[in-house]
């Protein structure tokens, strides 16, 4: 048993990419089965390590080395509380995503591609946990590709549709590929100064490099790069159309677990490659991230606000909501980082099962998502309207859900680091949000349908994964203990790393 | 200037080039034009790396063999391998981007009947402007 839990790490990942293979290879008809399960075991699998770092109270980080080199010279996968957090948060949300899939593909994709497209789809998830797993930069930017190149693949497959999705994915490749390559820059400048491509290494190294402005010029590219994977504000253009574009369960795939993979890397580097540091990356958290999480959390929402298509509103949502969550990193205190990884976890349950209700709503009219289109469907669709509602009671923050967990903890923990003005912002853009999940609510119930008042038939394999979602959504907002107590020991390790 | 343009003048050739290739992405507006100034610009970061690895006067890390013992010679200077072998990877990364790209590129054509961007964009406001009116 113990031999088990010292291979998770790698398990964890290997599963997806290695089925990805057998995916590809099998029948059209079980590519679902095998995704579903596929996705389950590493989910299973996330679920003891988590269970196993809990368990193990004095154990604060966990080494795994691959091909029998030990780190710094091998590439080490390396587990802490910050790393089990968000591969649980990847793990599941891949896992309920993927339940839904084959029923939200609807006709986006032809039945005899199946398995090519499932194969994308665990390569994008195994990629994503391959992220957030390393402990060695230049193997993240591998997997950065692996996941980017796979989910461009996805965001394509929306051409059935709508033929705009070939130039969304297509700028969301070439916007992608140039972040990837502005990080690799970066490991470069940072590589020549210290000889060193392990993270822990790296962060002991670094203090000791006598001439700083190579470092800083890497510092600089690697956020910038990985910003730009986070769809942090002014580099987030490639989302929308991205997320606007993709079939329905690719959005909720994305949206889900896409970006906090990236966010997660962001955080890594600043405090724990940088650790060192106490003044720069302090400061460009403090200088750069506040500023521009409050403007891509107003520009977000007043987007949102103003859009026509339902799926573009969520998208653009999805900005506002990344803001936040690098609002909290912002802040750079223990309460504001334990804020942020809070709304990881929150934000891929609350959008996860915005868009997997959106999509089962979609499917009963031809799988339009203009707001015109969906009038009345609220009526029409009660199982699946009503977690939808849910998870948007969420989205605002409304009480006894997860969604105002994270606006609480995130607004205590910047007036106790006395930026009172921006807890101001904060309100006022959850004031601003609850006008667009408005319009979303009058359009489902109260608008007046040209069609028949008929209930419409729902489909299980859509309701069952967004009700679970729309009951974690509440669970985690009357019992916070567990998400909050997760999210604290992940920012406490991170810190660890900082002292 | 010129002692630190004839000392660094690798440095200079990868920032020329980065900026060539970046240029490129942006201005372009054939997407084809597009993903060739992305392959320059990932081309110039792989020469930084590369050129991070050679030490002056180093040999290929290959270890000789000296002699009758049959071990390394600790005489012999040699290069970085590590710096290669990374850009190894990064080539493959490079070139499954561009091959994606490129199927993209030939899928655009045969839906938009065309891969300049100013003509792509016309035809998604067309679009954009019947979805509004229906």
């Amino acid at each position: 048993m113990i031999d088990w839990m010292f291979h998770l790490p790698a398990i964890i990942v290997v599963i997806p990419l290695l089925s990805a293979i057998i995916v590809a290879l099998l029948p059209s008809r079980i590519g679902w089965v095998c995704a579903s399960i596929s996705s389950g075991l590493s989910f299973w699998a996330a679920i003891a390590l988590t269970a196993h770092m809990l368990d193990a109270g004095s154990l604060k980080r966990m080494s795994y080395f691959l091909g029998g080199w030990p780190p710094p010279w091998g590439i080490e996968f390396s587990v802490d509380h910050a790393t089990t957090l968000v591969i649980l948060v990847i793990t599941g949300l891949g896992f309920v995503s993927t339940l839904s899939s084959n029923m939200l593909l609807f006709n986006d994709i032809h039945k005899d591609d199946r398995s090519r497209f499932f194969a994308a789809w665990l390569l994008t998830l195994g990629g994503l946990l391959g992220l957030v797993m390393t402990a060695d930069a230049f193997n993240l930017f591998v997997f950065f590709e692996i996941s980017s190149l796979a989910s461009v693949t996805l965001v394509a497959m929306g051409s059935g549709r709508d033929k705009r999705a070939l130039v969304a994915a297509f700028n969301y490749l070439v916007i992608g590929a140039i972040g990837a390559t502005f990080y690799v820059i970066g490991v470069g400048f940072c590589y020549a100064m210290t000889g060193t491509l392990n993270m822990l290494d790296m962060a002991n190294r670094l203090p000791l490099v006598t001439d700083l402005v190579p470092v800083y010029i890497g510092l600089a590219f690697m956020v910038s790069g990985v910003m730009v994977k986070a769809a942090v504000f002014p580099v987030h253009f490639w989302l929308p159309p991205s997320y606007g574009f993709a079939p329905m369960a690719v959005t909720s795939l994305l949206a889900a677990i896409a970006t906090k993979a990236a966010l997660y890397v962001l955080i890594r580097i600043m405090m724990t490659i940088f650790g060192g540091f106490p003044d720069m990356p302090l400061m460009i958290m403090q200088w750069v991230f506040i500023p521009l999480a409050l403007m891509a959390i107003l520009l977000g929402t007043v987007l949102a606000i103003y859009e026509k298509d339902a799926k573009m509103m969520l998208a653009q949502s999805s900005v506002a909501q990344i803001g936040y969550i690098v609002l909290g990193f912002g802040v750079a205190t223990l309460a504001g980082v334990q804020s942020g990884f809070i709304h990881i976890a929150n934000h891929a349950m609350i959008k996860g099962g915005m868009f997997i209700g959106l999509g089962g709503m979609a499917i009963a009219v031809a799988g339009k998502t203009r707001m015109t289109s969906l009038a009345g469907l609220g009526r029409r669709m009660p199982i699946t309207s009503t977690g939808f509602l849910i998870c948007g009671l969420s989205l605002i923050g409304v009480p006894l859900t997860a969604g105002f967990i994270s606006k609480f903890y995130l607004v205590s923990a910047i007036i106790a680091a006395g930026y009172w003005q921006i807890a101001a912002i904060v309100l006022l853009s959850s004031a601003l949000s609850v006008i667009y999940l408005w319009r979303l609510v009058e359009t489902l119930w109260f608008a007046p349908s040209d069609q028949m008042e008929t209930r419409l038939p729902e489909q299980a394999m859509i309701y069952i994964p967004l009700w679970i979602l729309a009951i974690a959504n509440i669970w985690f907002g009357i019992n916070a203990g567990m998400i909050t107590g997760l999210a604290k020991m992940a920012a406490t390790s991170l810190f660890g790393g900082m002292s | 200037m010129s002692d630190l343009l004839l000392s660094h003048w690798n440095y200079f050739i990868v920032v020329l080039l980065m900026m060539i290739g970046l240029f490129n992405v942006i201005s372009s507006m054939n997407l084809v034009k597009k993903l060739v100034g992305l392959s320059i610009f990932q081309t110039s970061v792989f020469l930084l790396y590369i050129s991070l690895g050679k030490i002056e006067s180093g040999t290929a890390p290959i270890i000789i063999k000296s002699g009758h013992d049959g071990h390394g010679n600790m005489d012999i200077l040699y290069s970085n391998p590590l710096p290669h072998v990374l850009i190894l990877t990064a080539i493959v990364v490079g070139v499954a981007t561009t091959a994606l790209g490129l199927a993209l590129v030939l899928r655009i054509k045969a839906s938009f009947n065309s891969i300049e961007e100013d003509e792509i964009l016309n035809v998604k406001r067309a679009i954009n402007s019947r979805s509004k009116s229906s």
